[in-house]
């Protein structure tokens, strides 16, 4: 089996079918056990279902972010290979739990909606978040690309930046109180944007000290 | 006559699974199969253990809020059990239940200070036992929109308040809860400034639908909803309604509040239950009664107007959130 064979159709298929894993999950206990209290949902079922598809969306949209440190670090490149799959999950789940608020949690009561994207500050966050989101799923496919051009593309991608900041404050201003669980997504989400500081402002003072060295050596500046 | 010499290797008929047992077992799989996909898939962990019953609580009387007078269903005990916002167990819905059942509630003393005529360090059962404990039902109205029907057994606030004789500064009751992170694992990290600190106007205290709650269904107070001894204030949001406490004090000035010390532009000092009056992160206008599908809407006082909007007779309810 070559290299490529095993990503197209060993390494993709198998992380495609365990990113849907917590979809099927959560269908087939709705489907099939009791919504009541002693159910395994709890008593608040609704708010069940909305917070596992939101806590899915932000874990696969960090798991996207984390693709290129951790590339950084090990230095195994196949790893950029899954970042678009990942990327569009997160976006799969974010249009899920964004359902699951207008039909579920709202029931299509869409004046309340729009009093909540306008009023509530994590609403209007979560719906920013969205939008972020949104142009980069439909220019993920290879045509999209090609048509912008791989600069403005990668230009446009940089907007996941935002979207992830914007993803964990959503969370943080949903809870009340100062809780530990959205401090830990966001500390994920600095340590994963930091890297790339940290590795922009590295390559900065390279390509600074190449220069001077150039410069010593009596090369014409560039 | 075939005589029968059991041999040490036979199945003694103790050992057979009963036919009942044997034909669950595919229930008995399932329930497994979703416990271990929740504690990979889920957001919350495993599911609570089965909801632990209290000791039946005796001499409790019928009040004239009732089942009937209500006439609204009464919230599944599993419910009122298993979903509690109580942060010094922690800040999950199912922490408290997970995390309360070793919490020793006795010995249980209350302190009563300030401006009253018999201060002092009542014992729980000397606190409780010239009252005749009532059977409460209540609306409960959480801040965070969703709401519950429970069945309250407890004492009224005022005559507990009038047995220790309030003096002429005696403008405000403050509450306390017990303090003691080795048994409360929420209060090791810093949610809240704790302890928990809740008052009310004593005008508010002494009005008839506050309670002090020792029980709930007939039975003694789960640990998750407060256990010994909490109050109820049932036109107020639930974070009013202080649970476990340790201390009351009467004073001229109006006492600190937990909620309010976080955040003063979110959580007043009067949190009456206010349909018109939205939390600043969301609307307070509808509510989701737990175990029902569509929200329904919120009444003002939560539906107590009759008994408790001469309170704020001229106040700005704006302001006075």
């Amino acid at each position: 089996m070559t290299r490529e064979t095993a990503i197209r159709w060993v390494a993709k298929p198998i992380i495609f079918t365990s990113a849907l894993l917590p979809l099927v999950w959560l269908a087939w206990v709705v489907t099939t056990s009791d919504l009541g209290p002693k159910g395994p949902l709890g008593a608040n079922p609704i708010e069940y279902v909305n917070r596992h598809l939101g806590d899915w969306a932000i874990r696969f949209l960090l798991m996207a972010l984390a693709v290129t440190p951790l590339r950084g670090i090990t230095g195994w490149a196949t790893l950029t290979r899954f970042r678009r799959m990942l990327g569009l999950f997160a976006f799969f789940y974010v249009c899920l739990h964004m359902s699951s608020y207008v039909g579920f949690d709202q029931f299509f009561d869409w004046r309340a909606i729009w009093k909540d994207i306008v009023k509530r500050n994590y609403i209007t966050v979560g719906m920013l978040t969205f939008l972020m989101l949104l142009p980069l799923a439909v220019t993920s496919t290879k045509g999209m690309v090609k048509r912008l051009g791989g600069q403005r593309w990668t230009k446009l991608h940089k907007l996941v930046y935002p979207a992830g900041i914007a993803a964990c404050f959503h969370f943080y201003m949903m809870r009340k109180g100062i809780q530990l669980e959205p401090i830990v997504y966001a500390a994920i989400c600095a340590a994963l944007l930091g890297y790339r500081v940290v590795a922009h402002l590295k390559k900065k003072a390279a390509q600074a000290a190449a220069a001077e060295n150039r410069g010593k050596a009596g090369a014409p500046a560039s | 006559m075939l005589i029968r010499i059991a041999k040490p290797s036979d199945v003694k008929p103790s050992e057979i699974t009963p036919k009942s047992l044997y034909l669950d077992r595919r229930r008995f799989l399932k329930t497994a199969a979703v416990a271990g996909a929740t504690v990979v898939f889920g957001s919350i962990a495993a599911p609570a253990p089965a909801a632990v019953r209290g000791p039946k609580l005796p001499g409790v009387v019928p009040s004239k809020w009732s089942e009937q007078s209500l006439g609204e269903k009464l919230t599944d005990f599993d419910a009122i059990t298993k979903y509690n916002n109580f942060y010094e167990f922690g800040t999950d819905k199912d922490d408290p239940s997970r995390n309360a059942g070793a919490f020793k509630t006795r010995p249980w003393s209350i302190a009563v200070e300030g401006a009253v005529e018999k201060p002092g360090t009542y014992d729980l059962e000397d606190f409780i036992k010239s009252h005749t404990l009532e059977e409460r039902v209540y609306r409960l109205r959480c801040v965070e929109a969703w709401s519950m029907v429970v069945p309250w057994v407890g004492i009224p606030l005022a005559s507990v308040i009038k047995r220790f004789g309030p003096t002429g500064d005696a403008k405000y009751v403050a509450f306390e809860t017990l303090l003691d992170p080795k048994q409360m694992p929420g209060q090791r990290r810093p949610v809240l400034k704790w302890p928990y600190k809740e008052g009310l106007r004593i005008d508010e205290a002494m009005n008839p639908l506050a309670i002090l709650a020792v029980g709930l269904y007939g039975e003694a107070m789960p640990n998750q909803n407060g256990a010994p001894i909490r109050l109820v204030t049932p036109w107020k949001y639930g974070f009013k309604s202080i649970k476990s406490i340790v201390r009351m004090r009467f004073q001229a000035d109006e006492p600190p509040t937990s909620w309010n010390v976080a955040a003063p532009r979110e959580y007043g000092f009067y949190s009456n239950v206010n349909p018109t009056v939205d939390h600043p992160r969301w609307s307070q206008a509808k509510e989701r009664r737990i175990g029902e599908f569509l929200k329904r809407p919120t009444l003002m006082f939560n539906g107590y107007a009759d008994e408790v909007a001469h309170l704020y007779a001229g106040m700005d309810m704006r302001k006075n959130y």
